[in-house]
């Protein structure tokens, strides 16, 4: 049993840290702020869940569950909040969302010349 | 001065300060109590001991939404994998008005709140009657603007506009 629980935290950890990759993957690979933050939210989302899960099943019943579940909530709520007060900050400062379009195949490094600097 | 509300919020507050100190000794579990009605006593007088402040409500319809969102977080989580790691990077950026028709602050909040949950769509800007949605794909801008999410929040909410 304790072999099993060790196998099952072992993957959502895995699981959860590739996506954290994969995350940091997209946030260099996507051509401009709008399309990065939505590869930011896999961060926030499935990565930061997964290794809650997986830290979780490592403490088994105790307090540290409780609390890294109390992170998890946290998280559930101001990540989104975080992530909606950049795309409007962005939108209020002027960059134009709809020009995503530009850069969007394999033009990344001209297509975010307008939009990419801070 | 004892309603379900103010009830719900000391327990929420003292399960809290028991779970996060973990010391179950006399004193500290007093002074826990202590603490928690001093923040009920503050949270009254500002005011905000209300349906926004602490929905409790909401909870059993909250209790229904909630899954669905997760399944919808772990779908979409999928989909903008997938177009990370895929060589040609099959973006196609959308921006566009998805109507919101929830009646509450609270509704509409926890709608935006989805919205910027899911991977692949964040909301810009929040009004009362629509909120202005930038998409990584197309797609999932259509799939917001179908409407079932907005139907699922409206449920969840319980009041009609």
């Amino acid at each position: 049993m304790s072999l099993f629980i060790d196998i099952a935290s072992w993957l959502l950890l895995t699981a959860g840290g590739c996506l954290m990759a994969a995350s940091g993957l997209g946030l260099v690979r996507l051509p401009n702020l709008f399309a990065r933050i939505h590869a930011g939210g896999l961060a926030d989302t499935g990565g930061a869940a997964l290794l809650i899960l997986g830290m979780a099943l490592q403490a088994g019943w105790t307090l540290v569950t409780v609390k890294l579940i109390m992170i998890g909530i946290f998280l559930f709520f101001t990540a989104p909040t975080a992530g909606h007060a950049l795309a409007h900050a962005a939108l209020l400062g002027g960059i134009d969302p709809e020009a995503s379009g530009d850069g969007d195949e394999d033009e990344d490094d001209t297509g975010d010349s307008h939009v990419g600097s801070p | 001065m004892f309603s379900p509300r103010t009830i719900s919020l000391f327990a929420v507050l003292y399960g809290t300060w028991l779970l996060l100190s973990g010391i179950w000794e006399p004193f500290l579990m007093i002074s826990g109590a202590a603490a928690s009605m001093l923040v009920e006593f503050i949270a009254h007088r500002m005011d905000v001991v209300d349906g926004e402040g602490h929905p409790i409500d909401l909870t059993w319809r909250a209790l229904i939404y909630y899954p669905w969102l997760f399944w919808q977080i772990a779908l979409s989580n999928l989909q903008v994998l997938r177009i990370v790691l895929h060589p040609r990077l099959p973006i196609s950026p959308a921006v566009g008005w998805v109507p919101a028709g929830q009646a509450s602050s609270v509704g509409l909040v926890t709608f935006a709140n989805s919205i910027t949950l899911t991977p692949g769509t964040v909301a810009l800007t929040v009004l009362d009657d629509r909120i202005h949605v930038h998409a990584l794909t197309k797609g999932g801008l259509d799939d917001l603007m179908a409407g079932e999410m907005n139907r699922r929040v409206c449920q969840m909410e319980g009041v009609r506009k």
